[in-house]
């Protein structure tokens, strides 16, 4: 019980739930559980960037330990809010997203430091990218806390899921319309929109606005898709007609392929989309039409477009081809990590090319080794279990959906770029949620995070005696009625 | 620094790692066993509460939905009365199209919990038998509403 009886609103009160004598019972929240979890990954975080001066810089600053505590005043802050308005939400969520942003602010600061001696000795300019990445947390845990204030009920998003679907689908299309003044191409791939020094993802917001769209959609249409069609060899299928919204959402995928050049962006959604039919109707052979569908899709983009062409070779033939050198270069690093890692501020990261965006899980894992990767993926999937444990409790549908699809959109993620950056799957854009410095795909990460704590609080809530008592007559003064016999 | 210091610190800090892991999932362990309402019957947390949640009757500690869309969902029976209905003040929000805004209520009495219709367009089948009046519901016996079935369990 080392872990239970820290706390003493750890355990349930005595008298618990099912007593049948109808006593108030207190249902623990649990926040002192959060508490404790967050002091201990703000330890965690003040250990590795000691670590990181130590071996870069061979004495520690003194403000180290400050910087520990303003990351534990920072979170703390988030807790606060979490403790006020949304008492009884899931206790690890919060710790788990803390440890995952401290770590990767650590990671961007050591390979900032990695970059800088790179370009004193080319004689570059250089910007820090973890000032600002400290910056962006901030932010995010601000809109954290008003996610909570603002959505007292995650059944309220509901009634704008018309408009959110219509704001996600034009945020989403938007960088691949607009002129490239706005709309750079960078890195191959036109998802940024810039005004001025301000450049950000509109898919980040995207993503979580389609997910609301579908999670109300799919509660309404729920039929649609578990009406059967003709069976074939042992399967049902779904009736040709029933396929439209599938079709839409597949033709908006690879859409994006095409005029924003980024597979995992597409694979993201149209992953989303296929999931949450999939919990919504529990029938496997949506998940069977879909990757067919995208395999499809794939496979005709691959034969028609260079760019996909270029990113299975670099995939394929890390070594020899022409643009595998970050991918051969990140894997000779983690080759050099091996199970342990080089220790932090030990290996040189900083060699592969955006070490701190796309590659920053394979710095972590040259550093930490696969033991440390390891822990990072455990911790992600744990996050993962939250969400999908609170779509379990929650006792409405739309919430139900909303919960799987949230939790499993941040593992998919984290599955594409894990996937390329360890050579499973070609290489994509996505980013490391929580991880790797980025602005717009930490702050969207935070809002998916308040949400997830605001359902996950309506489902560990115990039920209030309703407040709007329904007129209805005692028991005593009930209808009398026909008795018909039962069928 | 010594190539000892570094080697003890890297070692340590990936100690440090999976212990944070391990606290977690301890966490997420406790937290199963009181959703599940097993309330820490584990051996060793403590001989009290272990007797005190093996009650010689047995009475209804949960309410399990076992069919229809809410399927898998559990709700804690803490004594007070359970709305079922499409109203969003329900605790148990149905969105079914064979259910009624305040379809159905299950309240304590006693040691017994009590399901009543409470005037749904399409009824309350407590075990295929129509419920017409107040009714005793057995430990896992099937209460169809709509397209959905709950049962309580202990």
């Amino acid at each position: 019980m080392a872990a239970t009886s820290t706390n003493p609103d750890n355990r349930e009160a005595p008298g618990g739930p099912g007593k049948g004598t109808g006593a108030a019972t207190t249902t623990p929240t649990r926040r002192g559980t959060e508490l404790v979890l967050l002091a201990f990954a703000a330890v965690i975080v003040t250990c590795a960037l000691t670590l990181v001066n130590l071996n870069l810089e061979s004495q520690p600053p003194s403000q180290i330990l400050y910087y520990g505590l303003a990351f534990l005043a920072l979170f703390g802050l988030a807790h606060l809010a979490v403790r006020r308005w949304a008492p009884y939400a899931d206790p690890l969520i919060l710790p788990l997203v803390a440890f995952l942003n401290g770590l990767g602010l650590v990671l961007i600061h050591r390979i900032d430091i990695g970059n800088a001696a790179e370009a004193e000795r080319a004689g570059d300019a250089f910007s820090p990218a973890a000032p600002s990445q400290v910056l962006y947390t901030a932010l995010g845990l601000v809109l954290l806390a008003l996610v909570l204030v603002f959505v007292r009920d995650h059944r309220t998003l509901a009634k704008y899921s018309y408009t959110c679907g219509l704001v996600g689908l034009v945020a989403l299309a938007l960088p691949a319309v607009l002129p490239s003044v706005i709309a750079p191409n960078i890195n191959g791939a036109k998802l940024w929109i810039k005004l001025g020094p301000l450049s950000f993802q509109p898919a980040e917001l995207a993503k979580i606005l389609l997910l609301i769209f579908f999670a109300s959609f799919l509660v309404s249409k729920r039929e649609l898709f578990t009406t059967a069609g003709r069976r074939f060899l042992g399967i049902d299928l779904p009736r040709a007609r029933d396929l439209a919204p599938v079709l839409v959402a597949w033709a908006a995928s690879i859409g994006i392929v095409v005029l924003e050049r980024d597979l995992g962006t597409s694979l993201l959604f149209f992953g989303i989309v296929l999931v949450m039919i999939y919990i919504a109707t529990e029938r496997a052979v949506w998940i069977a039409i879909g990757i067919s569908l995208f395999a499809a899709g794939c496979l005709a983009a691959y034969s028609l477009f260079g760019h996909v062409q270029q990113r299975v070779d670099a995939w394929l033939n890390p070594m020899t081809s022409d643009s595998g050198y970050q991918l051969s270069e990140a894997l000779f690093g983690m080759a050099t990590g091996g199970i342990g890692g080089s220790g932090l501020g030990g290996g040189r990261p900083a060699i592969v090319p955006y070490a701190k965006n796309d590659f920053i899980l394979a710095a972590a894992a040259e550093e930490l080794g696969l033991l440390g990767l390891a822990a990072l993926l455990l911790v992600y999937l744990l996050l993962t279990a939250r969400g999908l444990r609170a779509a379990l409790a929650v006792r409405d549908s739309f919430g139900k959906l909303l919960a799987g699809g949230l939790g499993f959109a941040m593992l998919l993620q984290v599955f594409v770029i894990a996937g390329g950056v360890t050579g499973l799957i070609p290489l994509t854009g996505l980013t490391t949620p929580f991880l790797a410095a980025g602005g717009s795909s930490l702050v969207g990460n935070y809002v998916l995070v308040g949400l997830l704590l605001r359902i996950s609080d309506a489902s560990r809530r115990p039920q209030q005696p309703s407040k709007p008592q329904p007129q209805q007559p005692p028991i005593a003064e009930a209808h009398t009625e026909l008795v018909e016999r039962p069928r | 620094m010594s190539e000892l210091v570094i080697q003890l610190t890297r070692a340590g800090f990936l100690a440090l790692l999976w212990l944070f892991v391990l606290v977690a999932l301890r966490v997420v362990r406790s937290d199963l066993q009181s959703a599940s309402g097993l309330r820490m019957s584990v051996p060793g947390a403590g001989k009290k509460s272990g007797k005190q949640s093996r009650p010689k009757t047995k009475s209804p500690r949960q309410l399990v939905v076992t069919g229809g869309a809410l399927s898998g969902t559990r709700i804690t029976l803490e004594g007070r009365p359970i709305m079922i209905g499409r109203a969003d003040d329900s605790t148990l929000v149905l969105d079914d199209d064979y259910a009624s805004t305040r379809h159905a209520k299950l309240s304590i009495r006693g040691q017994d919990w009590y399901v009543e219709d409470l005037g749904s367009t399409n009824g309350t089948y407590l075990d295929r038998t129509k419920v017409t009046g107040p009714t005793k519901v057995p430990l896992g016996a099937p209460i169809k509403i709509g397209k959905t079935v709950i049962e309580l369990r202990s």
